[in-house]
């Protein structure tokens, strides 16, 4: 084989064959569900805020909320359905991390509540959490000194 | 050169080695396929009442080898060898699927060429008189090898256009020096080949290369025409990898595009079943020979076949760590 193609040239003769993602799809697809989650989470603001929910609260509620229904969703076999479709558009969302924590769970039930579901709960979370927490603490260190 | 051996990948069997029975059992969407047809039992659930995927995979293992214990009229003490292989970590669905069966067994494994190479050796096994019957079997489990190998089922991700499906299926032939079927003729053992490909999602590029080197190196080791074979079949190179195994011969002078097909094209529904590039896995040409292809040899309706089943042999340790996927495919020759 290494007569007619090097490595470097066959890569690139596959990336020139391959299909291609179709991007302007997959975009109108994630902007539209991805849209629609949002406008979802406005929706519960609004109605707890007219409840009298102290602003607040009614944002942490709305997250609370949302993550139950990634959750519930997840559990009832729907939102990989969703993601699907959707890519991006139901992944960046708070539902959709809801949605990298309960999929594992489920899968890996399997190997037991230790080492299957409190093990690998966060494979696929945890690099998000790490490097979401570290990068907060960096620019709250940040803001700290800036004050001085 | 050892009497057998007839070139540098290729040994020609002498004695007859026959395929006195094949049996395939496939998951339900590999039952929704163009193939269905052909399959001896089609599951209803991936779970077929196991409380794991490995579990039910193993229970694929188990439930097609004794089909094709069945079929061939025999008893497990008539099986001299079980050699056989999967794809989950440590071949627990073949170590765990045959554990009762007390036949003597060997384990292989050749990531999805294992159904070619376990009929190799179980071929040669024969040949050389250390067995009068050897049965030859491997599965994969779509939900299992996801869980291995990708993500969650349940994650929400989206599949990039060059992924294929893995099959939900396990097939098994029973070799025996005795009896009636088609003959194996000869054996071409591939060369693990690394064209340094690295996107674990593209696995048909990454094993074209190692199909079309096994399969030059079967004719220029044989002599063999390739008009002589009706069908001169791959794997799971899908639909991406079979078009570039078909040009990469084609470029190296040998064409075949008319009597060329692959089991990971063939076994789905491309346009309707949502899978990309096409089927994949240990499972998928083990169940397309065991149904399909025996099948078409008991009539005659396919006399001469190259059977080259294609292996990518990653870890999810090796892609993790960036290293690209080497590849192998092994051919085997089957005659009526």
């Amino acid at each position: 084989m290494k007569a007619i193609f090097t490595k470097d040239e066959y890569v690139r003769y596959v990336e020139q064959k391959a299909p291609k993602s179709k991007v302007m799809k997959n975009i109108l697809r994630a902007f539209l569900v991805g849209g629609v989650i949002c406008a979802g989470g406005q929706l519960i603001t609004n109605w707890l805020k007219a409840r009298g929910v102290p602003a607040e609260n009614a944002a942490n509620l709305t997250a609370l909320i949302l993550v139950c229904v990634g959750a519930l969703f997840t559990g009832l076999n729907i939102y990989d359905e969703i993601g699907r479709f959707a890519g991006a558009g139901s992944i960046v969302p708070i539902t959709g991390f809801a949605n990298s924590i309960v999929s594992p769970a489920m899968e890996f039930r399997s190997e037991g509540f230790i080492t299957g579901v409190g093990a690998r709960m966060f494979v696929i979370a945890g690099p998000v959490l790490v490097y979401g927490i570290s990068a907060s603490v960096i620019a709250g260190i940040i803001y700290y000194l800036l004050r001085f | 050169m050892a009497e057998k051996r007839i070139g540098r990948q290729t040994i020609k069997i002498q004695n007859p080695v026959r395929i006195v029975s094949a049996a395939g059992i496939v998951g339900p969407k590999e039952g929704q396929g163009p193939l269905r047809h052909y399959f001896d039992e089609i599951i209803e659930d991936e779970l077929w009442g196991e409380k794991s995927w490995e579990k039910a995979e193993s229970k694929l293992q188990r439930e097609t080898f004794a089909k094709a214990l069945n079929k061939a009229g025999m008893s497990t003490g008539e099986v001299d060898y079980v050699i056989a292989g999967d794809l989950l970590n440590q071949c627990i669905a073949s170590n765990f699927g045959l554990r009762e069966s007390m036949i003597p067994f060997f384990g292989v494994f050749g990531a999805c060429s294992t159904m070619a190479e376990s009929m190799s050796l179980g071929s040669m096994i024969i040949d050389g008189g250390f067995a009068d019957n050897v049965a030859c079997l491997t599965s994969s489990h779509f939900c299992a090898a996801e869980k291995q190998f990708r993500f969650p089922l349940e994650l929400g991700s989206q599949r990039p256009p060059t992924s294929q499906w893995t099959v939900t299926g396990s097939g098994c032939v029973m070799l025996s020096n005795k009896g009636t079927g088609p003959c194996i003729t000869h054996v071409t053992t591939g060369k693990i080949i690394d064209m340094g490909i690295k996107d674990a999602n593209n696995m048909g590029s990454a094993m074209a290369p190692a199909a079309a080197d096994t399969i030059i190196g079967h004719f220029y080791d044989t002599g063999i025409a390739p008009e002589s074979y009706d069908l001169i079949i791959t794997g799971d190179l899908g639909r991406l990898g079979k078009n570039i195994c078909d040009e990469l011969l084609r470029r190296q002078g040998l064409e075949i595009s008319d009597r060329y097909n692959d089991c990971g094209a063939m076994i789905f529904d491309m346009e309707r079943q949502d899978i990309h590039c096409g089927g994949s896995g240990c499972g998928c040409s083990a169940v397309v020979l065991a149904g399909f292809i025996y099948q078409k040899m008991q009539k005659g309706e396919l006399k001469n076949v190259l059977f080259v089943a294609t292996g990518a042999l990653l870890s999810p340790t090796s892609t993790q760590q960036g290293e690209s996927i080497p590849c192998i495919a092994h051919a085997v020759s089957i005659r009526i």
